[in-house]
């Protein structure tokens, strides 16, 4: 019982901090745009008309991908739809998932690739989909296989997809608007400069200006950085919600330790989908101690949250040496 | 004068119908809620009814030495299809015993390398164990839209009226001690 009342905070905490985080890139991208609006147009009002395109731009963004960006990611992942008749198995435990977090049956479809891993994708639990290798089927027996299945129905239950695909999509919003600042400055600022310069440009305009390109260059990380806190955040709160549906630590723990120990790589994850997956896919780039630029937390530190669950010791040097090796 | 007085009096009463038509919409929700639980888990009861014949049939022919297992396996189902009709404690109750016993010829199982070659007794294997997983969750679901509804018939305001419109208080569908054990760890 207690357990699960720390499993309700924690979801409060988290969701409060992704509407901040939100908010945050909602309110990057509106300071980006006035700044660099006033610096080009030397006029409050035309800071205001950028600030107003560039949220417009996201807002198109982000609405594009959230009534068509699971069809985007499915698609780019070569995720093909399964039948209760071809994975029975696969659709029994999907099945027992969705009934144990109240949610509707989502979608299901598999990867043909032998690295073992998993994602869920999708705008909310009624149009929800699941992805998982057919390695995965093959590595983990029924339990483990509970556990990632709970693990990705815990993202769909708690919301995460929907917020992963608007983040994803705004994160990559915040980096095309910079980017297509940084062109025109370069282009057409020295010209304009030179024409300004004449008339008797204010301080102030050239200040908007370096800040403007400062932005530019500082937005597109500190948005990723968001993504990426949000993203490690999120997969803590997975396994836990993981752990409240099937009651049982241990299918989730031997099944990340499984995956984690298997060196195969996933060969249709990129960057734009690994945020997404049960474990990082992109192992050969990655390292997998922890990093500011991680999309999940340590492997080793997942385990041993899970094992704190069932009052386990925290897994020994040896082992944490053998997960990143 | 006396016409305010009037109006003020048909006011309150008016406020007083409001209130309790919004109690009782609410009560029929949460019993609303009971009822639908308890059909999932009605599904798959039935469902597990209906798959034990087969399986007894499959394996019948290969454990001929575990004769007791298997009558054992349909007394409790047949107790269990029996015990449908008292209402669900009874009913968790024989369902419960019927989990035993399943459990026990799945461990006997293990002991014919025949059987585990058997693509029909795999799949049969398969099915009762996602309805067993099925029933356990749905349990978790209906125990506690019960608890919402009992509770909400026990206390102020709506205890006044439940009695009157005959929300009667619903029986728990209690799960099987041992389940709760957590499991053994083996990392490697």
């Amino acid at each position: 019982m207690s357990a699960s009342t720390t499993f309700f905070s924690q979801q409060r905490s988290n969701r409060r901090k992704s509407i901040l985080l939100l908010v945050g890139v909602g309110l990057i991208l509106g300071a980006f745009g006035f700044a660099a609006g006033f610096g080009t147009t030397g006029d409050p009002f035309g800071g205001l008309g950028f600030t107003v395109v560039a949220v417009v731009i996201a807002a198109l963004l982000g609405s594009g991908s959230y009534f068509a960006g699971d069809r985007m990611v499915l698609a780019a992942s070569q995720a093909k739809p399964v039948t209760q008749e071809s994975h029975p198995v696969l659709m029994n435990v999907v099945r027992e998932m969705s009934l144990a977090s109240n949610i509707p049956m989502p979608k299901v479809h598999i990867i043909d690739d032998t690295a073992p891993n998993a994602f869920a994708t999708g705008r909310n639990p009624e149009h929800a989909s699941i992805a998982v290798t057919t390695g995965l089927l093959e590595k983990l027996d029924r339990e483990e296989l509970q556990g990632v299945i709970a693990h990705e129905l815990g993202h769909v239950r708690n919301l995460d997809i929907r917020f992963m695909l608007l983040v994803g999509v705004l994160v990559g919003g915040v980096a095309l608007i910079a980017d297509i600042f940084l062109r025109y400055t370069i282009f057409f600022g020295g010209g304009r400069g030179g024409r300004r310069g004449g008339g008797g440009g204010g301080v102030l305009q050239i200040v908007m200006i370096v800040l403007a390109v400062v932005l530019a260059i500082v937005a597109p990380i500190a948005a990723r950085l968001v993504q990426l806190s949000v993203s490690r955040q999120r997969e803590y709160l997975a396994d836990a919600t993981a752990v409240e549906l099937t009651r049982n630590p241990v299918g989730l723990e031997q099944a990340l330790w499984k995956i984690g120990a298997d060196r195969e790589v996933l060969e249709v994850a990129n960057r734009s989908t690994q945020h997404l997956y049960f474990i990082n896919p992109i192992k050969k780039f990655e390292d997998r101690a922890s990093s500011m630029w991680a999309t999940h937390p340590p492997l080793a530190d997942r385990i041993d949250r899970l094992r704190e669950l069932h009052s386990m010791p925290p897994l020994s040097a040896d082992q944490r040496e053998a997960l990143t090796h | 004068m006396e016409f305010i007085v009037l109006l003020v009096v048909l006011g309150v009463l008016v406020l007083i119908a409001l209130f309790v038509v919004g109690l009782y919409n609410g009560l029929v929700q949460r019993r609303l809620r009971v009822d639908e639980a308890w059909s999932q888990i009605d599904v798959q009861l039935k469902r597990r009814h209906d798959l034990i014949p087969n399986l007894v049939n499959a394996v019948r022919g290969y454990m001929e030495f575990e004769q007791e297992t298997l009558t054992q396996v349909t007394q409790a189902r047949a107790d269990a299809v029996a015990a449908g009709a008292r209402g669900p404690a009874d009913q968790a109750q024989a369902e419960n015993a019927l989990t035993g016993t399943l459990r026990s010829l799945f461990a006997v199982m293990e002991n014919y390398p025949d059987l585990k070659a058997s693509q029909n007794v795999l799949s049969l294997q398969e099915e009762l164990s996602t309805t067993e997983n099925q029933i356990s969750f749905s349990r978790q679901h209906y125990n506690t839209s019960v608890r919402e509804y009992n509770t909400s018939i026990a206390t102020v305001p709506a205890v006044f009226i439940a009695g009157m419109f005959g929300f009667d208080p619903r029986e728990f569908f209690e799960a099987e001690p041992e389940a709760q054990q957590v499991p053994e760890v083996r990392l490697r």
